[in-house]
């Protein structure tokens, strides 16, 4: 009985602690949120008040649609994100299988220097890298910030991926070569499928830092076709005026891919959790 | 059409032997156990055999046919694993079904042979089904009905009956042996449990840090061992060591089974002190300890009447004495 309650005030505890934090984290988001939708004197008057009707103003919105391209940043933001992080999920995918099912000499040093990633931020070699894309004809491109995102992406998936794929059964893969399956049947039918909760893991800690992103948007694509959300919004932050319905009802729909992204991969990103991934 | 023979196998990791010169003939339709403690090499040559792992040196043929570089697919084997390793994402029909697709087998002939495995391994039931929806039991029936399907030259298992229960472990056993018989195909078995090797073996062959100690059929490595280690390792209780020259025999060890030990509370050979007693019902099993030779143990049938710190002696049929010389080989 009293073993019972006990557990029942450790649970009301642990969930009014997880509550606490749930609340301050989403806080900023909902004070962006209400304040997109509020006239600028409401937002500076009585920044945490929830719109009323005499404060309501959907200005911030009618701004940043009505600046035509923004559903272009958008779209190029998406595209960015989505082909980033395809292409972070198969190669890391491939690359954490073959580190992790064949021996082969530097194999120990292969998994080393492709995680070394993890370590020095891909930043430092920007001066480089905007070198190669010049030479390469790739400035202004899309192209240019998936291979960079992709680069990025990789390390992380790589050492995640491996781990995981390394407690995947030997018997299961051999079974399927004495089947007559191939390397890369086995790989795709049988051992993909098996990493899916890591593969969402990865796929939700690679995506937020892309969608993001600032640095590389404005190095390597700033020209208008090519400019992402996050560049876009920026044309509302001047130095001495700063737009901040547009700003912030650019941010509040910034959110929102995001968000499905995230509830697309979260069944499979929480088992990936639990399984014992990112301890 | 299915006899194996290995020559000079041998396999490294790294600067580690694991399986150091290895020759050995199967004969076809045997049923062949490879028998030994763990981690001495026999899922190492049972891989080397089915072809995932290369062997560092040797040859492999079965039949007449050169097998030592063909991939698995293409050796004409089977295997089945310990942890089952059935395909998750398919039926227990589609994983039945799977290696005959892959050699490209028509619809009808794959339909024939999923359904004669099936009736021979009562999963007719079960077809629709997958994995995880199966016990322990169906799961490795389903990966023995996998390999059967095949009709490979050569059936392989790795440990087949370790994840089963004790119950389960004797029913699966003596499907097994049923298979065997019904299929008259050659079978290699791995176990590490000298009661499967015994009770399945057409011939055993005991293995040891990677080198084969002996090979026979149980009975003579039981009655007719080369060595300590196939004295030791074959027979339930084990064989009791005790020093050879004490007891005025030849050689430094001498062997004698606990079935062949006499037992008195007036005199014998062997004084000591009852330190335990197994009654088991149909045999009682006596542990006298006596300070030259260390934990003697006597196997008696029926019920007998001993208790603890009883001083009792132990003597040897001098007939069933086994000598050997201080390697460890026999001495005959
Ligand atoms: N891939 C491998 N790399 C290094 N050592 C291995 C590998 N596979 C097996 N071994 C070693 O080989 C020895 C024999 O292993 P194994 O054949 O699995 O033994 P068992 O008789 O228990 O089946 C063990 O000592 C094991 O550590
Ligand atoms: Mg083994």
């Amino acid at each position: 009985m009293s073993k019972a309650r006990s557990a029942l005030g450790r649970t009301v505890a642990a969930h009014s602690v997880l509550g606490l934090y749930t609340l301050i984290a989403l806080f900023p988001v909902f004070v962006v949120v209400i304040n997109s939708f509020k006239s600028r004197k409401a937002i500076f008057g009585d920044p945490l008040a929830i719109p009323t009707p005499s404060t309501f103003d959907p200005v911030g919105y009618t701004t940043v649609l009505a600046q035509g391209d923004f559903f272009l940043y958008f779209q190029n933001s998406l595209v960015v994100t989505i082909a980033s992080l395809f292409f972070v999920l198969l190669f890391g995918a491939m690359a954490a299988f073959a580190l992790s099912e064949y021996r082969f000499r530097g194999n120990t040093l292969m998994g080393l220097y492709l995680a070394i990633g993890i370590m020095i931020p891909i930043r430092l070699g920007t001066v480089a890298i905007l070198q190669m894309m010049v030479a390469s004809g790739l400035v202004n491109t899309l192209t240019a910030l998936i291979l960079v995102y992709t680069a990025q992406g990789l390390p992380l998936a790589i050492f995640i991926l491996s781990e995981f794929m390394r407690g995947i059964s030997d018997d299961l893969k051999n079974a399927g070569r004495i089947d007559g399956l191939s390397e890369y049947k086995i790989f795709l039918t049988l051992v993909l499928p098996l990493v899916r909760p890591a593969m969402a893991t990865v796929a939700v800690f690679s995506m937020i830092p892309i969608w993001n992103d600032l640095w590389f948007p404005l190095i390597l694509a700033p020209s208008e076709a090519t400019k992402t959300v996050t560049l876009g919004s920026q044309v509302f932050i001047g130095q001495f005026v700063t737009n901040w319905n547009a700003v912030l009802a650019a941010l509040s729909l910034a959110i929102l891919p995001v968000l499905v992204l995230y509830l697309v991969f979260s069944r499979q990103l929480i088992r990936g959790i639990t399984a014992g991934a990112v301890k | 059409m299915g006899a194996l023979s290995l020559s000079k196998i041998t396999k490294s990791f790294g600067n580690v032997d694991v399986i150091k010169g290895v020759d050995l003939t199967v004969n076809d339709g045997e049923f062949c156990v490879f028998v030994g403690p763990s981690g001495c090499g026999k899922s190492t040559l049972l891989r080397i055999i089915a072809g995932l792992e290369d062997a560092s040196s040797g040859s492999i043929r079965i039949d007449d046919a050169d097998i030592t570089n063909a991939p698995p697919s293409k050796r004409e084997i089977a295997m089945v694993f310990q942890s089952y390793a059935l395909y998750p994402h398919l039926t227990v029909k589609g994983n039945m079904a799977l290696a005959l697709k892959q050699a490209g087998a028509s619809k009808g002939e794959i339909e024939t042979a999923v359904e004669r495995a099936s009736s021979m391994l009562s999963l007719d039931k079960l077809l629709e089904r997958r994995p995880a929806e199966l016990s322990g039991g169906q799961r490795q029936r389903v990966a023995i009905g996998r390999a059967v399907v095949r009709t490979p030259k050569l059936f392989l298992f790795d440990e087949p009956l370790s994840n089963l229960d004790a119950a389960l472990r004797v029913n699966t056993r003596i499907e097994i042996a049923r298979l065997h018989r019904d299929l008259k195909a050659t079978m290699i078995y791995v176990t590490h449990d000298q009661v499967e090797a015994m009770t399945l073996a057409d011939r055993i062959v005991v293995l040891n840090a990677g080198r084969i100690e002996q090979v026979g059929a149980p009975m003579e490595l039981y009655n007719d061992p080369d060595n300590v280690f196939v004295a030791g390792f074959i027979g339930s209780p084990q064989m009791n060591f005790l020093k050879g020259a004490q007891l005025g025999g030849r050689g430094e060890t001498l062997g004698i089974r606990p079935e062949h030990l006499g037992i008195s509370r007036s005199e014998g050979q062997i004084p000591g002190t009852i330190s335990h007693v197994e009654h088991l019902g149909g045999e009682t099993l006596v542990y006298v300890r006596n300070v030259e030779h260390g934990l003697v143990t006597v196997r008696l049938f029926g019920e007998h009447k001993f208790s603890v710190d009883e001083t009792v002696f132990v003597t040897p049929e001098p007939s069933r004495c086994y000598h050997f010389d201080a390697n460890g080989q026999r001495i005959r």
